[in-house]
């Protein structure tokens, strides 16, 4: 063990890198639900080169290596279920490169998400990326490696599809570069080439260690608005949803249903987030948002909440710094989700029954949906909050997550970012050939089986 | 343990690493050590596993509290409203759990010590406190209108000198009424508290309040922020209730008359905003009233400004016992390279202590010949007739 800790200063320095039971107490759990696990080492790289040689000494030595972004999954991904090193990227942050005329950014995989923002801001006014729900310090690396979704979800799908390419470090040491920045200066798309992104995609760092990516970048209009369409059946919302959608109008289209604020418990209110160049296409926007579910409208079953200005603030910013203190509804100070990506058509079941299971389990809830595309599908949300100084409470929202993984599953969703135990249950209702494929090429990519290992595994 | 209530209630999102705008890490600590452990988040998870005896005391956890500088980024960008005002004091009590048990790290207890045996951190003769106002005339306390409170680092630091010469010496010079204690001045204790030794800080702030109301002191003119903010929000608290201004305070009141004549030549100044003027007491615009006040002075801030600044790393007691360290990414040196991005020719400070970091760091940083620390005394001495 001490062996490998000065093996690891030689390359990091030793400050970024410990064994110390403070660095291995913290990294062995997030803020979710799932049971501790902890690192013998964390460590953290500022080059690809670090990343390699990090890489070929746990392979060597037959260490399980787990790659860490801003730690906020939520389900547990990063903690190493059978110890060895966690590789905090949040040192690799930089911003490398962006190109405005094929509108796409270079970015280290630490790079947080709000960096990234604030930097479009300032030296990029006119283009922004794809922002999730997640705190700013997440990282945009594993925003789009687990399939994230964003601000920018209905007019640009998932973050993996706005990802341009990448640079990935093998679990066997190997630089690889995937997409056009594989055999072009430019990153400017995973097209024509045989689109490798897809063994990074989704696997939870168990097939190498993406140390860098390009995103696509959209426009910043300086006109946006946002509106909230409420209706009182959730029947309807699969339609609305549709309508509002194939406008081509929002930028983000986001559903939610809470008993909190008091105002808004029984409703669904969509919102439906757009921006403008000028003053006069945002009306136009507006009116033909509007125009969209005019049925709806003239039955009297839907309407737009009327929203003060500062309202509107709040609405429109990204991210939506509110989400997190749903975390303290009962002063408990967690919460977690199944977010599960379904087709829009079950909005209604998903709902129904995600407030009984809430409901059965007596955990505070908030359910909600993001719109993927145009309407081509969506992550529909089970959030539940739980007291971490309360083991029965934090069991009482395991089991709620439990149920809602298995309803999910029955309903024909998927939960998104699993946590193990809801990766099995996926495992089981997956075309056992679609795993086996998993399987083979996990053995090719990593024949050692050192990354996070644990991970979709049967 | 004082708010250990909240510790749990902590969901480590992050907010509090950031400013406002996201663009960079803006926890002094944790853009050091970049481990989660040493973000805010961390600590309050630490010191709730600590109590828990999930984790041991040791010299590392010893660190991880006390390299905090206190410098309220947490608390200004906490997200959880019912909370966040406690984000420190949680941080600020479990150090001094620390202290209870006596696990502090070494310098931190070397400072203590000091306190106790010389009344200063410096380890410098009490006799020797009011040598920094050789030469400038000034007058003991008898009465004045206001007492001018040096501090520590005004009294014994050679650039806190430096600048309580300016500040008295501008005082003077305008005529304002005020008197010093020279060497009866004791330390204020700031740096004390914000330890976690409650204790011996109750004990100088009783001092300081009976010496203070003994000699008829009602308003006070401190050098440093830190003495300003303990001053004016922790001795109501044993009944030592005073008028408080920080320097720049009392300058504005001056200045208030328009603008100063004097030389008008262009220069190009950013404003490094003190934690404890302003995140700690919201006070923000004081500072830039008096540099707009000065002829000629164009004010370029920094993306980090105001309550989203950047601290200089020498808050929470780590000017003295440097648990923060230095290298590229301690924040001073991230500050100075802030604001030499600005284009400004000088760096203005409020408080001897950022004068002193940041100075050092500009140093560090090879930007002597583009960019100057200045206080804003020296400033408006600079800028006068």
């Amino acid at each position: 063990m001490e062996e490998i800790y000065r093996e690891l200063v030689k390359i990091v320095g030793e400050r970024f890198v410990s064994n110390q039971p403070e660095e291995r107490f913290l990294y062995s759990r997030d803020p979710g639900t799932m049971e501790p696990h902890a690192p013998d080492w964390v460590v953290m790289p500022n080059t690809t080169e670090e990343v390699q040689k990090i890489v070929r000494l746990a392979n060597r030595q037959k260490i399980p290596l787990v790659p860490m972004g801003g730690g906020l999954v939520l389900s547990g991904l990063s903690r190493p279920l059978q110890g060895g090193m966690v590789l905090d990227m949040k040192r690799m942050n930089r911003i490398l490169e962006v190109n405005e005329a094929s509108s796409y950014v270079v970015v280290e995989a630490g790079a947080s998400q709000g960096m990234l923002q604030a930097y479009l801001k300032k030296h990029h006014p006119r283009l922004k990326h794809s922002i999730p729900d997640a705190p700013p310090i997440a990282t945009i690396g594993g925003n789009v490696l687990i399939h994230g979704s964003g601000h920018l979800s209905a007019a640009g799908g998932f973050h993996s599809e706005m990802l341009n390419g990448l640079e990935v470090v093998l679990p066997t040491g190997e630089v690889a570069r995937i997409g056009s920045c594989s055999a072009s200066p430019y990153w400017f798309s995973r097209s024509p080439l045989p689109d490798l992104a897809g063994l990074f995609l989704g696997w939870h760092g168990t097939t190498g260690v993406v140390t860098k990516l390009a995103i696509k970048l959209f426009p910043a209009r300086p006109w946006n608005d946002v509106g909230i369409f409420v209706i009182e059946d959730p029947e309807l919302a699969p339609d609305i949803i549709r309508r509002l959608a194939r406008v081509q109008v929002a930028e983000d289209i986001l559903a939610w249903m809470s008993p909190k604020p008091d105002w808004a418990r029984g409703f669904q209110m969509i919102n439906i987030a757009y921006g403008a160049e000028t003053k006069a296409e945002l009306t136009l926007k507006r009116n033909l948002i509007r125009e969209s579910v005019r049925p709806y409208l003239e039955r009297k079953v839907g309407g737009f909440m009327p929203l003060p200005p500062d309202m509107k603030v709040r609405f429109l910013e990204a991210p939506q710094s509110t989400l997190a203190v749903f975390a303290d509804v009962n002063k408990g100070g967690g919460f977690e989700y199944v977010g599960a990506i379904m087709p829009v058509e079950l909005f209604a079941p998903a709902f129904r029954k995600g407030l009984e299971i809430a409901e059965r389990r007596k955990v505070p809830y908030s359910l909600g949906a993001r719109i993927v595309g145009l309407a081509h599908c969506m992550m529909f949300f089970y959030a539940y909050a739980f007291n971490r100084a309360d083991q029965a409470d934090v069991r009482r929202a395991q089991t709620a997550l439990e149920d809602t993984n298995a309803l999910v599953l029955e309903m024909g969703g998927i939960p998104w970012k699993a946590e193990t135990p809801a990766q099995k249950q996926i495992i089981k209702k997956m075309d056992p050939n679609t795993f086996a494929l998993m399987n083979r090429l996990r053995a090719v990519l990593d024949p050692q089986g050192i990354m996070n290992p644990g991970n979709w595994e049967a | 343990m004082e708010h250990a209530e909240i510790l749990h209630r902590c969901f480590r999102c992050g907010y509090c690493k950031l400013p406002g705008s996201y663009q960079d890490l803006n926890c002094p600590s944790y853009l050091q050590y970049r481990f989660e452990t040493y973000s805010p988040g961390g600590r309050m998870w630490l010191l709730r596993a600590w109590l828990d005896e999930e984790i041991p005391s040791s010299a590392r956890l010893q660190e991880i509290l006390f390299s905090c500088t206190a410098c309220g980024n947490c608390v200004e960008h906490c997200v959880f409203p019912k909370f966040k005002a406690d984000v420190l004091n949680a941080i600020t009590a479990g150090r001094g759990e620390l202290v209870n048990e006596g696990s502090v790290p070494r310098r931190v207890s070397d400072f203590f010590k000091a306190i106790h045996l010389y009344g200063n951190p410096y380890k410098l003769p009490e006799a020797d406190r009011g040598a920094w106002a050789k030469g400038l005339g000034l007058e003991p306390y008898r009465g004045q209108e206001y007492l001018f409170f040096a501090g520590c680092a005004g009294s014994y630091d050679e650039r806190g000198q430096k600048m309580a010469r300016a500040v008295a010496g501008l005082l003077k010079d305008r005529g304002v009424s005020f008197g010093i204690l020279g060497a009866l001045e004791r330390c204020d204790g700031n740096e004390v508290r914000a330890m976690g030794e409650a204790g011996l800080f109750e004990e100088i702030a009783r001092q300081n309040i009976a010496q203070f109301l003994d000699a008829g002191v009602v308003k006070i003119i401190t050098l440093s922020p830190h003495a300003y903010h303990a001053i004016r929000n922790y001795y109501p608290r044993f009944n030592g209730i005073f008028q408080v201004l920080h320097y720049s305070q009392a300058l504005a009141r001056m200045m208030s008359k328009g603008k100063d004549q004097g030389a008008d030549t262009p220069l190009t100044v950013t404003f490094h905003d003190p934690c404890y003027l302003g995140r700690h007491n919201q006070d923000y615009l004081t500072p830039r009233m008096v540099l707009a006040a000065l002829p000629g002075v164009e004010l370029a801030e920094m993306d980090r400004a105001r309550v989203d600044a950047l601290c200089c790393g020498g808050g929470g007691g780590n000017f003295f016992t440097d648990l923060l360290g230095s290298g590229p990414d301690s924040s001073s040196r991230v500050r100075v390279r802030e604001a030499a991005a600005t284009g400004a020719q000088v760096l203005a400070v409020a408080c001897p202590k950022c004068a002193k970091m940041l100075e050092d760091a500009v140093k560090a940083e090879a930007l002597e010949s583009a960019l100057r620390v200045m206080d804003l005394a020296e400033l408006v001495q600079a800028r006068s007739v």
